[in-house]
């Protein structure tokens, strides 16, 4: 190694060394500007396709597109679904199998989206919601059928 | 004129009044004792809010900001946590030794209080031999990490730890021929007298190139000495966790965190003594009026704002730059900081003997 060179890549070291205190200089006294979120008190702007928990909508008849099919149970890696389901009479008199209670254990899931893929009728959709934290894990196990709710005509 | 000189004159006044010469020796000792260990936890708390607010505001953050106003009483809320944590000692950890280490660190930072002047004429010793102390002392620390790295029975900490312990060792040497520069120019060890012979103008003023040159070295290889980011390959919390204080929670780790900023503290204290004149004013040449100005304002208001500068720049570098490889970390020292500071002591030897220097 020459000398020259020696001397070279000390100044050109110290030199680089300056322009990174210079842009951090800038920042510090230029603080004004904040790239952070300040989340309690404005809340943060959520990607469309955000997945913060498993729901089934509902419309103003308190109706649901669930057929009971379990696609969603059998496709979940991780037992987080479980569809209990029971036989209504139609008014035909005939037997039709329909949900019971659709259970999710939210600490289980890991937002994974394959029940929303496996449903044949699009009964279920990830909701935006991201705030989850209760006193109580039994309050994480959550019925996702509304009481009293039944299935839209027309699903099958 | 209130200042701290002038309160110790009247406290040890007031003592030797009331007590015989022995007793008030050793109340004064007691109480300079009291005062350091307040003043670490002054610095601990001060220096931790100060960092996390420094770097919050270099990476366009806000920085803590719910306790107390503006998050200011964030460091309190951390300590009472520290302090009600369990602290654990590993099974298989050389018991005695482990518990040892922290304290042994806090009591080199101890030490290494003595011969700061914090203001004028407010000293806890005046040694003769002030800057050797400071370098001989300070070489002490190395042997707290290593006792810890090594009584953790852990990997990680001892890897951390025989970093640290290289990286003291080659380091040590270029902090202290930088350090060194100022001595030759002086002519004296005596921190005291080093203050003394900037009354004139500091020595980064007074020393032309060759002194700035030694300044920065000095930055530089304390930066390393402290162990903190860029050289913080001892911790390098993406690689060992934490390094050699990996096994420790709760108050003993508590006594590493203080250690680490009260050792910048006194890095920077010396540093603005031997370079940026201590508690003496800013003068410049012959303007009267602007000097009585400067002189206005207290010895202890000068030494703490250049050192908190000086804690500033070193906090800077943290949050700039990233962590060196520790190949690269002894080329630096080896390859570039020693040779330079070697040819750059030479350079001010010749400056002192030939009176070139203001």
């Amino acid at each position: 190694m020459s000398i020259g060179k020696y001397i070279k890549d000390v100044f050109s070291g110290l030199w680089s060394l300056v322009v990174g205190l210079k842009r951090t200089l800038y920042y510090f006294t230029h603080h004004k500007e904040i790239i952070t979120e300040q989340y309690p008190e404005t809340k943060p702007v959520l990607p469309e396709r955000f997945k913060g928990e498993v729901v089934m909508p509902h419309d103003e008849k308190n109706e649901h597109r669930c057929t009971g099919c379990t696609a969603c149970e059998l496709a979940c890696p991780n037992g987080t679904i479980k569809v209990i389901t029971k036989f209504d009479i139609t008014p035909e008199g005939k037997k039709k199998k329909a949900i019971d209670k659709l259970v999710y254990r939210l600490e289980l899931c890991t937002m994974c989206n394959l029940c929303i893929e496996a449903c044949p009728s699009d009964a279920i959709k990830m909701a935006q919601t991201f705030e989850h934290s209760v006193y109580d894990r039994s309050q994480l196990n959550k019925v996702l059928n509304n009481p009293g709710s039944k299935i839209m005509d027309g699903v099958e | 004129m209130w200042s701290f000189s002038h309160i110790a004159d009247l406290l040890h006044e007031w003592l030797s009044k009331t007590f015989n010469p022995t007793f008030t020796l050793i109340i004064e000792m007691v109480l300079a004792g009291v005062a350091v260990i307040g003043l670490f936890a002054a610095l601990g708390l001060v220096l931790v809010i100060m960092e996390r607010k420094v770097s919050a505001w270099i990476q366009i953050r806000l920085g803590p900001n719910r306790v107390g106003p503006k998050g200011m009483f964030q460091s309190l809320a951390d300590t009472l946590k520290l302090l009600v944590k369990e602290g654990m000692t590993p099974d298989g950890a050389d018991k005695f030794l482990f518990n040892l280490a922290p304290f042994i660190a806090m009591i080199v930072a101890m030490l290494l209080m003595a011969p700061i002047a914090f203001a004028n004429n407010f000293q806890f010793w005046d040694m003769n031999i002030g800057v050797l102390y400071i370098s001989a002392i300070s070489s002490i620390s190395v042997i707290s990490i290593l006792m810890a790295g090594w009584a953790s029975n852990n990997k990680y900490s001892l890897m951390g730890a025989m970093r640290s312990g290289a990286q003291i060792v080659s380091y040590e040497l270029s902090a202290g021929l930088s350090v060194l520069s100022v001595v030759v120019l002086t002519g004296s060890l005596s921190l005291n007298d080093i203050i003394h012979s900037q009354e004139n103008g500091w020595w980064i003023f007074k020393g032309h190139l060759p002194i700035w040159i030694s300044f920065i070295t000095f930055i530089i290889a304390v930066t390393a000495e402290t162990n903190r980011a860029p050289f913080d390959l001892a911790e390098a919390e993406s690689e060992l966790t934490a390094g050699f204080h990996t096994e420790y929670s709760g108050m003993k780790f508590a006594l590493f965190f203080l250690a680490e900023y009260v050792n910048v503290f006194i890095v920077c204290a010396i540093g603005a003594t031997l370079f940026l004149g201590g508690w003496m004013p800013f003068h410049i040449g012959h303007l009267q009026a602007f000097n009585h100005v400067m002189d206005y304002i207290p010895s202890s208001v000068w030494f703490f704002g250049k050192t908190f500068f000086l804690i500033f720049v070193i906090m800077w570098f943290r949050w700039t730059f990233p962590r060196l490889r520790i190949d690269q970390l002894l080329n630096l020292e080896w390859k570039y900081l020693l040779p330079i500071s070697m040819i750059n002591l030479l350079l001010v030897t010749l400056m002192a003997i030939m009176g070139w220097h203001f």
